[in-house]
């Protein structure tokens, strides 16, 4: 959308900060009405700015913006919803950062597409409340894939076209999606992946989220479906994502008993 | 017109400072090519002692003299050495230095966690940390920012010493000095109501 007026009040959610000058950020904001663009606050790393706790990375924020000389500035920022109990402990930071993270290396600035922002914005409630994260993640990838245009095929062969039958299959993120056990044998590239996780990710793919939080993967299945959807998004990127290495090493954190520091005391 | 060589090698230097942008940086070195005073030479010799004359001190990891290995405050033995206040940069030791207020030890971490840069634990002085818990440690005060990083690397730091035997507090939070109930965000609002304290009755 051109920008004509010289401010503007959107809903935006703040994806990174950048400190720049004496005391000011340079935010990557992903907005409602005009998708991705970057904005200076002013004085915000100063501990009595008002406006520094409503620019924090996943705060949902309504801004007003005023169009600066290069930057577009901003002027008043008010917290709709910080997703508190998402801050309170590693794993919710984590997953915050991942959506954020995704949008962020997905989309380009000045695209504006409102679907995206509120997948984003749900997501990211739905992660406050979920019992399995992992499963809301998935679903988050599936339909950011659809909105950006790459959405994976997972109803049939992506070579020879034969529908998908009940059994292991591969799946090639070059042909964006699965292929059928005869040409993903030959097929450099194509990974195996299970009928399980295969039908899950079908699931996830067909459904709203209501329907799609009933599923119950075991815990092979979810590490089967998170390799494989990163597999295919570092693929579309072209590049690494940052955010997965710190979530596996958090669960590292919480699936091993750390020795305690040794401490000599008197 | 192309700049001389020296001129544009000068304002591209300065374009990769932070927080200065290639106007900033044409303003800057033409003042510098004007000045008749010592400013230029003043400045060159500055820059040089800054990485030639300064270290790590190899406990805290604060900046200190070259010729030292242990910064003043970790060698100070008035310090009282059963505290750590970890902070994220030199810069925050001064500032609490200057409070006055505070007379254990520190330790620099050296930036913050930041699952979305990349920036994780490996790249802070995090070990280095728990290396120090060994010397009769009995607090770690954790000083980093009110920032979603700060906080992600105060509660990594938190969960890696549970367990020790050693007490780990945070520093307080709570509204700004001069501030106004209405403005302030939920996450300051909460956490100003979680450390709430009785009153003391005159
Ligand atoms: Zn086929
Ligand atoms: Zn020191």
């Amino acid at each position: 959308m051109p920008l004509r007026e010289r401010t503007i009040r959107t809903p935006a959610l703040v994806l990174r900060h950048r400190e720049i000058g004496e005391a000011d950020r340079l935010l990557v904001l992903y907005t409602e009405q005009l998708g991705k663009i970057h904005a200076i606050a002013k004085g915000v790393r100063k501990l009595k700015s008002r406006k520094a706790g409503h620019l924090e990375p996943f705060t949902h924020s309504t801004l007003q913006l005023a169009k600066g000389r290069d930057l577009m500035i901003i002027t008043q920022a008010e917290t709709l919803n910080a997703f508190l109990p998402l801050r309170e402990n590693l794993a919710g930071v984590g997953h915050a950062s991942y959506v954020i993270e995704l949008i962020d290396r997905f989309t380009y600035e000045n695209e504006e597409n409102p679907r995206i922002f509120h997948l984003a914005i749900r997501t990211l409630e739905r992660l406050q409340r979920a019992k399995d994260p992992l499963l809301v993640l998935r679903f988050y990838e599936l339909r950011l894939l659809d909105l950006l245009g790459f959405r994976p095929e997972l109803q049939q062969c992506g070579l020879c076209q034969a529908e998908i039958k009940a059994q292991d299959q591969y799946f090639s993120a070059e042909r964006g999606g699965v292929l059928c056990p005869n040409c993903g044998r030959s097929t450099p590239g194509a990974r195996p992946i299970s009928m399980e996780a295969l039908r899950y990710l079908r699931h996830l793919q067909r459904s709203n989220f209501q329907q799609a939080s009933v599923a119950r993967p075991r815990p092979e299945i979810h590490t089967e479906m998170e390799i494989l959807m990163q597999h295919y998004l570092t693929y579309l990127l072209e590049r690494n994502l940052n955010t997965p290495s710190f979530i596996r090493k958090i669960r590292h954190l919480d699936t091993t008993d750390h020795v305690p520091p040794a401490i000599e005391n008197d | 017109m192309q700049l001389p060589e020296p001129v544009q090698k000068l304002i591209d230097a300065f374009s990769r400072l932070p927080g200065i942008g290639p106007k900033t940086a044409s303003r800057l070195a033409f003042y510098l090519l004007r000045t008749t005073d010592d400013t230029a030479p003043a400045l060159a010799e500055a820059l040089q002692a800054l990485k030639a004359n300064t270290s790590l001190c190899r406990v805290c990891f604060n900046i200190t003299l070259s010729d030292r290995e242990i910064c003043e405050i970790c060698d100070d033995p008035r310090r009282d050495r059963s505290v750590i206040c970890v902070v994220e940069e030199p810069l925050d030791v001064f500032a609490l230095e200057r409070t006055g207020g505070y007379s254990g030890l520190y330790h620099v971490l050296h930036g913050v966690l930041s699952p979305i840069e990349g920036i994780g634990v490996d790249d802070l002085r995090i070990q280095e940390l728990l290396d120090r818990l060994k010397e009769n440690v009995t607090e770690i005060i954790l000083a980093t920012n009110p920032s979603m990083e700060g906080d992600a690397t105060a509660m990594y730091l938190g969960r890696r010493l549970a367990g020790s035997k050693v007490r780990v507090t945070r520093l307080a939070r709570g509204l700004p000095v001069g501030g106004d109930l209405e403005y302030a965000d939920q996450n300051t609002l909460k956490r100003a109501l979680d450390g709430r304290q009785t009153l003391e009755r005159g």
